[in-house]
Order: C-alpha cells, then structure tokens, then sequence
C-alpha cells in the first residue's frame, strides 16, 4: 500500500537531506499521503489514543524518576514528597497513576475492536500477534509501575505476582530467588523491577513502531472488512484521520481528567497508603483493575500449577485466534451469530474482572470457575465451530458502497461512544472499589465535607480546630511524619501565616545533631521541621502501647476506606465520592462503646469499636466532651473533634486538594470547549470527503 | 452535511480552523508549564535553604570555618591585623575586579570576612590560607585570591561572592 513515495520537498535544504535520508518522505507517506479507509469509525481512533497514552506515560514516568527514590526505605516518602513538595508533583503522579489505567482501558477497548471487526485476519496476523505482545509488555510493565510506590499493595502484589513463578516445576524456587534477588521481595526487587520499568516502555515503543509497520504494508482493516480496492474507497490520513483522530484524544482526555483531577483515588487501593510492612499482609490482596479477570482465571482453578498455567494461557491464545477463527467474513457485522458471541464474551470478561475482585469464596469461586470454561469455549469451541456452521449476510462491494449505505444516521455515533465510554470506564473502573470487604464492622455514616465535591475547599477553621485536637490528644501516641510545620501556611491549608507557622514550630523542640563535639542536641523547632514523633522508633512505639504501635497519621485519611458496594462505586465515579476515609476515620472516633452489646466480648487490652472491622480495637477511646477548648466557641463535643481532627487529618493526606479541584475545573472548561472545536473542524473537513 | 454553505463561507470556515489550531497551542504552552516547573527546587529544598545563625566566639584570630548554607560551602575567617591591612592597602586599580575592603566586610567587624567558598572560575573551592596573597588559592586552574576575597591572579573573572548575612552580636551571624 505505502510503496516508494514520490514525495519530493521543495525547500532545497530539506531536499539535500532527503536525498541523503529519505525521511520526509517516509513522513509524508506514512503519516500524510497514507490512504486511510473512508468509513473508519470512532473505535479506530483508539489507535491514536494509544499512541498519545505511550508518550504521555513516558513523559511523566521520566519526570517522576527524576524524583523517585528506589530504596525500600525511602522509596514511599520519595513518592509523598513528589506529591507535596515538587512543583506540580501531584498532578504528574496523578497523571502517570490514572494514565496506567486511562493506556488500559484503551488497549481494552482497541482489542475488542480488533475482536469484533475480525482485525487478526489475514493478512493481518503478524499486526495481531505485535499487539499481543505488546499488551503482555505493558502487563508487565504496569504491574512492576505498581511495585514501585512501596505501599501494602506494591509489596504484597509484588509477593503474589512473582510466587506464580514458583509453580514452575523444579525450577519454580530457583526462579523466584531470581527474580527477588533475595530471600524475599525486598530492596534488591525494588530496584531491579524500577530498572525495567523505566525500561519496557521504550520496547513497548520499539514494538509499536513495528506494529505501526505492519499496519501500513497490509493496510488498515475497516467497519466493512472489505480490502480498499480503488481511490474512492480511502482518504488520505492527513488531513482526514488526523483530524478525527484528533477528535477522539480530546474526548478521551475529557475522560482522563475526570481521574486526575477529581478521582485520583478511585482506581487505586487505599491499602497502598500504608508503607510496605513484611510482616502483615492487607485483608484482600487485589491486583489492579486491569488484571482482575486474569485473576479471576488463576483463582478458579484449585491446582496452582494449572491456574498459573490457565492464567498466563488466557493471554497467550489471543496469538492463535487468526488461526482459531478460520471465517471468511472478518467483520462480525455481517456475521450474526458471531456478533452475539462477541457480546457475550465481552459480558463473561466483564464478569471475570467483577469475581477477581470479590473474595475467593462460596458463589464467587463457582461463577468464576463457570465463566473461566466460557472465557476459554469462545475461542477453543465457539470460534471454531461458527466459522464452520455459520452463514454471514453478504458483505457490500466495496468501502464506498458501505459508506453510501449508511450516510444516514451516523450523527448520533460520536455521542453515543462518548456516551458508552463513560460508562463503560465507570463500571469497569470501578469493580476494584468492590475490593475492600468488610469483616464484621458497621458502614460508616456517609457525612458531609466542606471538601468533597469538584469545587471542595477546606474549612479553615475547621482545620484550626483539627490541628488543635491533634496537637492536644493524637499526637501523644500518633506521629504525623510528612506535614512539616512551613505547610500549616501553605496557601490551602489551615491559613496561617509564616510567622504564626514560626511561632507553633518554636514551641516544639527537636532533636538536630550531631554537633561539632558529635553530640545530639535539642533546639527550638523551625518552619522547615516535621512534626516530631512521639516515639523513637516502632518498637518504642509499640512497647508503649501493648505491642502494636499506632499508625502514622499523615496519610490516614486516604489510607482506609470501607466497602461501597455495587452498584453504589457507579454512582461515585460520576458523584466524585471520594471520602470513604475520612468518613471511617470520623466514624472510628465517634464509634466507641463503654459497653460491648450483649452477648459480644472483645479480647483484653481492646476496645470496642461499632465501626472497627472486627470491633476489637487497640486504641482506647481517645476523645471525651470537653476535653480540648476552641477559642472560636465551637462546640467542645466528641462529634465536633471528631469532625475537625478529621478535616485536618485530610487536609494533612491531601495538602493540595483545592489546587488539583480549581486547575481541573480549568482544564474541564478547556476540554470541553476545544473537544467542541474539534468536532466541528472535523466536520468542516470531512465536508468534503462525503 | 453542510458542503455547499461552508463553501460560501470561507472566512468562517478558515476562523473555525484558527480557533481550533489557537486552543490547540493554548493548550499545550499549558501542558509544558507544569513538565518545566517541576524541575525547579521543590519546597522542602527551599524550605531547607532557611537563613542559618553561626556563632563566631569559637573561631580564633587567624582561623576560619567553613559551613554549608543551601549547599554551597561559606567561609568565615578571623582575619589577622596583617591581613586586614594587607587588604585595606592595595590599590583598587591593580585588581581585577575592584571593590574597597570595606565593601566586602560588615562596618565595625573588620576581622570577619564571609564569602561563599565557591570559586568564580568554574566552581572549585579554594583553599583557605594558600596563595601568594594571603587568602585563597584555587587548585582547580589556578585562581589566587586575596585576604579580601578578591581575584589578584589566574583566570577567575570576580572576587568571591559575599552572601547575604548580618551581625545578630558581635559574635554571632545570620547567613540568608
Ligand atoms: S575553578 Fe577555580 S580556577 Fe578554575
């Protein structure tokens, strides 16, 4: 299709180069003159989304590395000073973050694409079989992206993923000490899973560029899946694919932002706002999103061994389906049957994704175990069997008839995938908030916060009134180690000035040291310090409080959450609910009962708690009327302390919460009024072509 | 579709296009800002570069001590009486870059001298107490400076920077 061009650059210093390194016009011929399908629809410009979510996360994942400390003891403070401290830090994590699952969802949406209109057919296989591989290397790189933030998750995924490998027979262990570099996951794993991941992206580019390859010399497949024959059946891609390539990502960016401006934490795992800890495994280890229906196959099959083996086969069948479906007709349009199929294998995967992130019990492992033998009868059986039994309706002529066919009616088509993504993205996305189940605690009550919302401000005084509390009751037990006293002035935060941040930071006293006589010494705090921890150490902290030592609180209000439920995480995904924590948290404190209810005890040195998972909780009931005054005549109740220590407690995980809500509404405004542009500058030039 | 009336309107359609194409760039000058931004000292490095208070009691005539203020090596030195006359004396037109004693030390703490350890050549350090003036002497190419601080010899273009500091007591500095 993209034989030899004839372009020839009229500027003659371009003209010295091309004829040295005939780069503009490959340019030209791949990029510009390439005939493209006249009737592509809206599920072919995933291409280009992808190709921008490949740069986009090698962009920020650079700039992240040039902030990310891969050390098992530094390696999640590095992450939580990217995000405070680094200019734009949180918008270039949340970025990178939601920009894993936004290259996923993607992928998703452009192999059902392939799936559906027969994309792997002949002679297309190798296009295929590329972007097979290529999605495996992204797996790959997107599981060892999650390891590195060093949180509960990271570790415990990193423990699972990597014990798959122990299945292997005679070799498993071997491979696994291997792959860990130790006798355990550890700082040797960190460090070698941060080399490649900084390192699969650029083969991930390498193989796009052959898949791109691929896709010029047999040409690009299309709704009609009928060869372009002549020039009335193709554009070429400049301006025409361009544009409404162009069209697409500014859809698709819309939906981005939504994530990292409003939902940061929707797709992640409260969990991984715990530091990595060796020796307490998180309740329900899930893996992300976008692995849930892998997942799901490994957990159905009760031999270790054969769900690794089913596991991985998943995937790798996907390289035999050109061979596995043997039917003429490639787009299942004309294939009526196969069209139903198609869907219902969509809803088994769906499915799938759904089991892996419940708890491997009961109906769960029977439904899982039911659609893992559908996942794998679709292409062992159904595939097969169709291409035999099947008859299609005729396919049209050529790509210009099927393009007159249906100039009609087509209006609606850009609404309707903008419709169907969204929602799509909100269920698919959202099944990993169905993760956390609970053990036995009450739902905490959902409250109302001053920051909840796309336009959520703190309320200062509330969080004046939080620092008190904190001051005056947590921080006995809690430490509060990454907020740094210059941040109680930050614009954002509880509104105090430099000098009054000054004044706070004066009355502490920190230790510093040594001195020129190697001595620690104390002095005044300074702006620049972190709150002090009441304790040296862990073990000093957990003597002191009946062997468990009190989390850290910097992070506490992100760092729980409580189960949603389906089908109320959809409703959050477009209510931008994100406060499960401080819900829980405001919840646990208000949730102490002198008396157990009867007929329930709980063990010695515990407490009970209605809203502890468990009920049997550690700490003792720390806040009691009257206990801290407010200068401002607040309220000296529980309910009130508890509210404002947790609006602090959030303000304290989420320093800059209000700069991500104010620029994102910036942003959506933009969005939207240049996806508007586009769309009718898209029309304008696709004037022409009909 | 609209072919024949965008046909009668070419400046609308070409408006449409200037729009689309300005929004565009708008859009990605706002997109570099924050990639760009980044780089700049995050703010618990600009928070470390807080002033720092020295105290000068310990430090002996003819001595000096050097401390770090946002990463960049500071010398005080207790300038002997020979040294201050030396560098009272010398006449400006003979140096390199002329700048009074006075110019260089705080009024009334003539034997203080606090310049930041940082050679205007290339960035070496030089040392302290070596050199044919009695002040520093730059082993990385060779710059000579005198006990004011002040380039005399090799291929430095400045005298050594004198940082932001001020007298808390006579014996005690606030650098920053
Ligand atoms: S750096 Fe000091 S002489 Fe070149």
């Amino acid at each position: 299709m993209s034989g030899p061009s004839d372009f020839q650059p009229s500027n003659p210093a371009l003209k010295w180069i091309e004829r040295r390194l005939p780069i503009f016009g490959l340019i030209h011929s791949s990029f510009v003159a390439y005939p493209t399908p006249r009737n592509l629809n809206y599920w072919w410009t995933f291409g280009a989304i992808l190709s921008m979510m490949l740069a986009l996360q090698i962009l920020t994942g650079v700039i992240l590395a040039m902030h990310y400390t891969p050390h098992a003891d530094l390696a999640f403070k590095s992450v939580e000073l990217i995000v405070r401290d680094v200019n734009y830090g949180w918008l270039l994590r949340n970025m990178h973050a939601a920009g894993a699952s936004m290259f996923f969802f993607a992928v998703y949406i452009h192999m059902f694409r392939g799936l559906y209109y027969g994309s792997y057919k002949e002679p297309r296989e190798v296009l295929w079989i590329l972007g097979v591989i290529i999605y495996l290397l992204m797996m790959a790189t997107g599981f060892m992206g999650y390891v590195l933030p060093w949180g509960q998750m990271s570790f415990w995924g990193a423990t699972v993923i990597t014990n798959l490998f122990s299945a292997v027979p005679y070799f498993g262990e071997s491979i696994v000490t291997l792959l860990w570099g130790g006798y355990s996951v550890g700082n040797p794993t960190l460090n070698r899973f941060f080399s490649l991941h900084y390192l699969l992206p650029f083969v991930i580019a390498g193989v796009v560029v052959l898949h791109i390859w691929a896709l010029h010399v047999a040409g690009q497949n299309n709704p009609a899946g009928v060869e372009a024959k002549t020039e009335k059946d193709t554009v070429p891609f400049t301006p025409y694919a361009t544009i409404k390539d162009a069209f697409g990502v500014s859809c698709f960016l819309i939906f981005f932002a939504w994530f990292i401006f409003y939902m940061p934490n929707y797709l992640g795992d409260a969990d991984n706002y715990i530091p990595a800890n060796p020796g307490v495994t998180p309740a329900h280890i899930v893996p992300e999103w976008y692995y849930l229906p892998f997942y799901a196959i490994l957990r159905s099959i009760p031999n270790k061994l054969a769900g690794v083996v089913a596991m991985f086969s998943a995937i790798i069948i996907l390289c035999f389906l050109p061979w596995l479906d043997s039917a003429r007709t490639r787009s299942s349009k004309y294939r009526p049957l196969a069209k139903q199929f198609f869907w219902i294998f969509v809803v088994v995967c769906i499915g799938l994704g759904y089991l892996g992130s419940q708890p491997p019990e009961g109906i769960y492992v029977i439904a899982g175990r039911i659609l893992t033998v559908c996942y794998f009868a679709y292409f062992l059986i159904v595939l097969p069997l169709l291409a035999r039994i099947e008859t299609p309706r005729p396919v049209p002529n050529s790509i210009a008839d099927d393009v007159l066919a249906k100039s009609k009616g087509r209006a609606a088509t850009a609404a309707s995938v903008m419709l169907a993504l969204v929602l799509a993205g909100g269920l698919f996305a959202g099944s990993i908030q169905n993760a956390k189940a609970e053990e036995g605690g009450d739902t905490p009550p959902a409250q109302s916060w001053s920051f909840s919302g796309p336009f959520g401000k703190y309320d200062r005084g509330s969080l004046q009134r939080g620092l008190k509390v904190y001051k005056e009751v947590c921080s006995a037990c809690h430490s509060l180690n990454y907020v740094a006293f210059r941040n109680l002035a930050d614009p954002g935060g509880p509104g105090y000035s430099e000098a009054q941040a000054a004044a706070f930071a004066a009355e502490y006293k920190i230790k510093d040291g040594p001195n020129d006589q190697g001595e620690m010494f104390e002095r005044p705090g300074r702006t620049a310090d972190y709150f002090p921890a009441p304790f040296p150490n862990e073990q000093a902290a957990a003597a002191a409080n009946g062997g468990k030592a009190p989390p850290d609180l910097s992070l506490m209000a992100k760092a729980r959450s409580y189960k949603r439920g389906f089908p109320q995480f959809v409703f959050d995904f477009f209510t931008q609910y994100q406060e499960q924590g401080p819900d829980y948290v405001d919840a646990i404190l208000q949730g102490f009962e002198d008396k157990p209810p009867a007929g329930v005890t709980v063990p010695d040195g515990t407490y009970y708690n209605k809203f502890f998972p468990g009920h049997a909780i550690k700490m003792p009931k720390p806040l009691s009327d009257g206990q801290v005054t407010f200068d401002d005549g607040s309220p000296a109740t529980v309910k009130q302390y508890a509210h404002d220590v947790t609006t602090f407690l959030m303000w304290a995980a989420e320093p800059h919460m209000e700069a991500r809500k104010r620029i994102g509404m910036q942003v959506f405004v933009f969005l939207i009024i240049f996806a508007f542009l586009m769309y009718f500058t898209k029309r304008k030039v696709w004037a022409d072509a009909h | 579709m609209t072919t024949a009336s965008s046909a009668d309107h070419p400046t609308r359609r070409d408006f449409l296009f200037v729009a689309t194409g300005a929004a565009a760039a708008v859009g990605a000058a706002a997109t570099v800002w924050p990639l760009v931004a980044q780089m700049n000292p995050d703010a618990a490095t600009i928070a470390a570069g807080a002033p720092i208070q020295v105290d000068l009691a310990p430090i002996a005539e003819g001595q000096d001590i050097k401390v770090f203020w946002r990463g960049k090596p500071i010398y005080i030195s207790h300038r002997t009486k020979k040294q201050i006359e030396e560098a009272q004396k010398v006449p400006l037109s003979s140096l390199p870059d002329p700048q009074p004693d006075s110019a260089r030390v705080k009024s009334g703490h003539d034997q203080w001298l606090v310049v930041i350890g940082i050679c205007t050549h290339l960035g070496c350090i030089p040392i302290a107490h070596e050199g044919n003036y009695d002040g520093f002497f730059c082993p990385c190419h060779g710059s000579q400076y005198d006990s004011s601080g002040r380039i005399r010899q090799g291929p430095a273009p400045a005298n050594l920077a004198v940082p932001p500091y001020a007298f808390l007591s006579d014996t005690k500095i606030q650098i920053g």
